[in-house]
């Protein structure tokens, strides 16, 4: 058996294995971000409590309604972006014409209500949410064991960010969003209704956050603050990804799995700290990230 | 004549309750429950420990005995910032004489060092670390209901003892997780186990698939998961998704609470070893007290923590009444180690020189989800560790109290 | 330099602004001589150190218009320096604060020289990734001892002299820590080189078109921010006579921009007033838990909402007189 650094390369493979789920899954959290910054320039930093809610809406549709994980795949995100257009149309759209700032601040103090309600009702501990049944179980790989539902994330992760990329970036609908960001009142002088566009996209953003919820919520504990320290974290993917790129994120999200599982082998300690390192660098030399362009 | 000495005696009975009443400092007791409201051990303390000793207060009889006790409560957030200033502020402006629960150990160590300063009492219910009776023990200060050597004591002896006598430690990155291994480690060792590894996870994490797939490969028989709250519960629920329990490795619990269990329901989280001080359903009358609880907190389960408070706060108010003063905080503490303890939960023990609480320690084993008869009947006791081998022997602890 | 200095109009409406000011300032010293007799010390130090902390941020954000997320950075620095001098190296409390806050400065200079490079949210974002990593470097280190943090610091003989173990005495010396820092705050912000930061924040492109090297004076301001922030950071040390990592964390940062958005950006009191607010709700509320942070949540909406300007703002706009 080859050893690297001490390590078996069985081992390794396992663990870079398990880098890339967890990529995939900073990948599908880090595109709604991406979304909503570069198409409409707002710093979501209720990214992280859509997320939760997300999840919870989940665990309500099984304990309400008894709808089951598959359906709640659908269901979650559309309610979930339905109260994220609201808030767009109540409170955000009032924004648009101030500093970057303001919005941050915002969604910010949106955040912490959200949070603070959630653990007034449910407490810290968390809440079991099963993993749907056609899941469970795994393959031995040979060199790990790799439970299906994990290797389910890396499949629905995928098809989600290529698909939101293409939609950005090859179709119609994508440039018109691309341009009404740049120039809102030329598009809007082209007769197509830019609040209107901002408003869904701003929904299908939180939406993508609310899925990824779902997808979460088998495998991590549902509770309150569940996203609450995965935001800043998905924040620096996306600023290293460069913030206007969708494509960046996603390559970043996978990159930073890989990197972040590979810590975890050899400084565990420093898992949680790599991106920011890697932040820094990127940032130092790329200014605008990877992908990104100069705003 | 008979009227004139029985008046006598009346005034001089009232005289005497109220010289009584005048010792104790501005005529009222005041209990402080301090404790995390809000975030990761809200739910094994939190607003449960306040009622825990509100409930004390009226099954001693305070009020009939002439005592008049308030009960408040804050949230400390797990911060020792903010916990020692609420204790200060407790202390110095609202005349509070006594402070309890505290989880968290980096705060009840903040908290004890502001207890001796001021010359108050802390009983300590919450926190975990095993210096609040060793080298950081304080002359103001008891510590009740468990420490991090019972329950490495408790599980890892067992564990060892029952076969499991190979370890892989998942640790929580923080000085409590690292106490933790350490204390567990000695007793796997000291009991002729092997320690085959560990690693470490940043605190608080999220994903733990890459350790646990460490621990699998490590061959381990026992994986140690050294860490709490949110932590054990992902590292639990995400165990038994990369299949290690069934493919032959046992989970041990380092510090779990029922509410943990609870909170990952009994198909995640069967079969696990623990170690604690109290359980809701062992005696009639924790079952008494536990139906009290839920008519405050429906479809919760009082933990051992939330019953520490309760046990404190009744020997804390038979050392006030005894003493008749609640004013030197050193004088109460001493009276609490010189009477041995009783009360309708943790029965009967004693209050060692550091300021251990000593009482039997229970090993448990979560049930399997067919054999749960009712809600909340999660635990089937595997053994019951005898008082005097429960807690760290007094010399090995160096406080500077015993001689 | 001259092109900024007095224009002839402005100079007699911006005596009386600055007389506001004076008589502000007079209101506000008074009140703080005499609180600590009637409110508990300890409280109004607390309030105190993050005033101090609040100002020094509010000199980065609205006069310099750098939003920074790693303040914290700066404040718990100071705090471990101050903490491992006094306790274990037996500084006296004036040598252990000025240890503190060097460090500080050293960590302001640093970071400043990576952080100013870029703009805008790129800068906000650096500024955290680095608070990030020295949040890392104090966990592992054995000198903090973790989420124990330094405890049981001793406050020491001020001067070798004074006994700051009594609590009024300590008061006064905090105090005065205090008004120092916030006088020096206030000759920056009225001096040339405050001018010249306002300047850079309206429109950097036309500040260096007008040949002023912007980038070293937004260091400059940053590394002055840092360096308040560490005294803040300091002294708060010696108050609680506590090092720990909350001083370092994250959500102190977010709830300093908190404190400085409640009672006025680029305001002169506005960091005061909203860092007294803040201090007051956490600690009378502390029984309520939860409801704290959602207050905080909601007062964060309600001010980007309805109230930027904050509370010294509003009361500023509404006197027609910058406060």
């Amino acid at each position: 058996m080859t050893e690297i650094f001490g390590v078996s390369t069985q081992a390794l493979f396992g663990q870079l294995l398990i880098g890339l789920i967890n990529g995939s899954f900073y990948a599908l959290l880090s595109l709604g971000l991406a979304v909503i910054f570069g198409l409409l320039n707002i710093i979501n930093f209720a990214h992280g409590a859509q997320y939760m809610m997300g999840a919870f809406c989940g665990y309500f549709l099984l304990l309400k309604f008894g709808i089951g994980y598959w359906w709640a795949l659908a269901l979650a995100p559309l309610i979930i972006g339905l109260i994220g257009m609201i808030i767009e149309r109540l409170m955000l759209s009032r924004l648009y014409q101030l500093d970057h700032l303001y919005g941050l601040l915002l969604t910010f103090g949106l955040a912490l209500i959200v949070q603070g309600l959630a653990r007034n009702e449910y407490g810290t501990s968390g809440i079991p949410y099963d993993m749907p049944a056609a899941l469970t179980g795994g393959q031995n790989l040979g060199f790990m064991f790799l439970p299906n539902y994990r290797a389910w994330v890396i499949v629905a992760s995928l098809v989600v960010c290529v698909s939101t990329w293409f939609v950005t970036e090859k179709t119609k609908l994508g440039s018109y969003l691309r341009a009404a960001t740049e120039n809102p009142a030329l598009v809007q002088a082209f007769g197509i209704n830019v609040p209107r566009m901002i408003t869904l996209t701003y929904g299908f953003g939180v939406a993508l956050a609310a899925f990824a919820g779902v997808m979460a919520a088998p495998i991590y504990q549902v509770n309150p603050l569940m996203g609450a320290d995965l935001i800043i974290v998905v924040f620096a993917v996306v600023v290293i990804g460069g913030m206007g790129s969708i494509m960046g994120s996603i390559v970043t999200g996978f990159a930073l799995g890989v990197i972040e599982g590979l810590t975890k082998v050899f400084y565990p300690e420093a898992s949680n700290t790599v991106v920011f390192i890697v932040m820094v660098v990127v940032l130092l030399i790329k200014p605008a990230g990877l992908f990104g362009t100069q705003r | 004549m008979l009227q004139k000495r029985s008046a006598l005696l009346v005034v001089s009975l009232a005289f005497a309750a109220g010289a009584a009443n005048a010792q104790i400092s501005d005529g009222i007791v005041k209990i402080g429950v301090l404790n995390d409201m809000s975030g990761l051990y809200s739910d094994i303390s939190g607003q449960g420990s306040v009622f825990a000793a509100r409930q004390a207060v009226a099954d001693f009889g305070a009020a009939a005995k002439g005592l008049k006790v308030e009960v408040i409560g804050a949230d400390h957030q797990n911060k020792p910032d903010v916990g020692s200033s609420i204790a200060r502020q407790w202390y110095d402006v609202d005349k509070v004489d006594v402070i309890l629960d505290v989880p968290t150990s980096s705060v009840a160590l903040a908290v004890s060092e502001v207890t001796r300063d001021k010359n108050k009492v802390f009983l300590v219910s919450g926190a975990a670390a095993s210096d609040l009776t060793g080298e950081k023990c304080t002359p103001n200060t008891i510590h009740w209901t468990y420490d991090t050597w019972a329950l490495a004591n408790g599980t890892g002896k067992a564990m060892v003892k029952t076969g499991g006598n190979t370890w892989f430690f998942l640790t929580a990155d923080y000085a409590f997780g690292h106490a933790l291994e350490r204390d567990t480690a000695a007793v796997v060792e000291a009991n002729g186990g092997k320690v085959l590894g560990r690693v470490r996870h940043p605190f608080p994490g999220t994903d733990f698939s890459s350790f646990l797939l460490q621990a699998q490969a490590s061959k381990a028989k026992v994986i140690g998961l050294a860490n709490a709250g949110g932590d054990t519960i992902n590292s639990i629920k995400q165990a038994a998704e990369f299949g290690i329990v069934k493919g032959g490795q046992q989970l041990a619990g380092l510090l779990m609470f029922i509410s943990d269990v609870h909170a990952l329901g009994l198909q995640t989280a069967q079969g696990l070893v623990l170690t604690e001080a109290w359980y809701w359903d062992m005696t009639a009358a924790n079952r008494d007290f536990t139906k009290k609880f839920q008519a405050q907190f429906p479809g919760k389960f009082p933990t051992m923590v939330q019953a520490g408070v309760y046990s404190a706060v009744i020997h804390y108010l038979k050392a006030v009444t005894a003493l008749k003063s609640d004013a030197d905080g050193k004088a109460v503490v001493a009276k609490m180690k010189a009477t041995p303890t009783d009360d309708k939960l943790f029965g009967k023990g004693t209050v060692r020189a550091d300021g251990r609480k000593i009482h039997p320690m229970y090993l448990f084993e979560v049930k399997k989800p067919q054999e749960s008869k009712y809600a909340g009947d999660y635990y089937k006791l595997r053994a019951t560790i005898p008082a005097a081998e429960a807690f760290r022997p007094i010399a090995d602890g160096h406080c500077p109290l015993v001689k | 330099m001259a092109a900024v200095e007095s224009v002839g109009i402005g100079a007699a409406a911006r005596a009386a602004d600055l007389a506001h000011q004076r008589v502000a300032f007079a209101i506000m010293t008074a009140f703080f001589v005499l609180a600590p007799f009637v409110v508990y010390p300890v409280f109004l130090m607390k309030a105190l150190c993050f005033a101090l902390f609040a100002c020094a941020f509010n000199l980065l954000i609205g006069f310099g218009g750098l939003l920074s997320f790693g303040h914290a950075m700066f404040l718990g620095t100071a705090g471990y320096a101050c903490a491992h001098a006094a306790k274990m190296w037996g500084f006296t409390p004036e040598f252990a604060i000025l240890f503190g806050t060097a460090a500080a400065v050293l960590l302001g200079i640093v970071t400043g020289l990576l952080a100013i490079r870029r703009q805008g949210i790129y800068f906000a974002m650096i500024t955290l990734a680095l608070a990030q990593m020295i949040f890392f470097f104090y966990v592992q280190t054995p000198f903090t001892h973790g989420e124990d943090g330094i405890q049981a610091v001793p406050r020491g003989m001020l001067f070798g002299l004074i006994d700051l173990s009594n609590v009024m005495v300590m008061y006064f010396f905090v105090l005065a820590i205090f008004l120092a820092g916030f006088l020096l705050i206030y000759r920056i912000i009225h001096s040339p080189f405050g001018q010249v930061l306002k300047a850079i924040r309206e429109n950097e492109a036309r500040a260096i078109s007008l040949g002023y090297r912007t980038n070293q004076y937004k260091l400059l301001a940053f590394v002055l921010s840092a360096t308040l922030a560490g005294l803040a950071g300091a002294t708060k040390a010696l108050v609680f006579q506590l090092a720990s990592l909350t001083d370092v964390h994250w959500t102190m940062s977010g709830e300093v921009v908190l404190m400085t958005l409640l009672g006025g950006l680029g305001t002169v009191f506005g960091p005061v007033v909203g860092a007294f607010i803040i201090v007051t709700m956490e600690n009378y509320l502390s029984g309520l838990g939860q409801w704290v942070t959602i207050i905080q949540g909601s007062i964060f909406v309600a001010c980007v909402l309805a109230f930027r300007r904050g509370i010294v703002g509003e009361l500023g706009y509404w006197l027609k007189k910058p406060l």
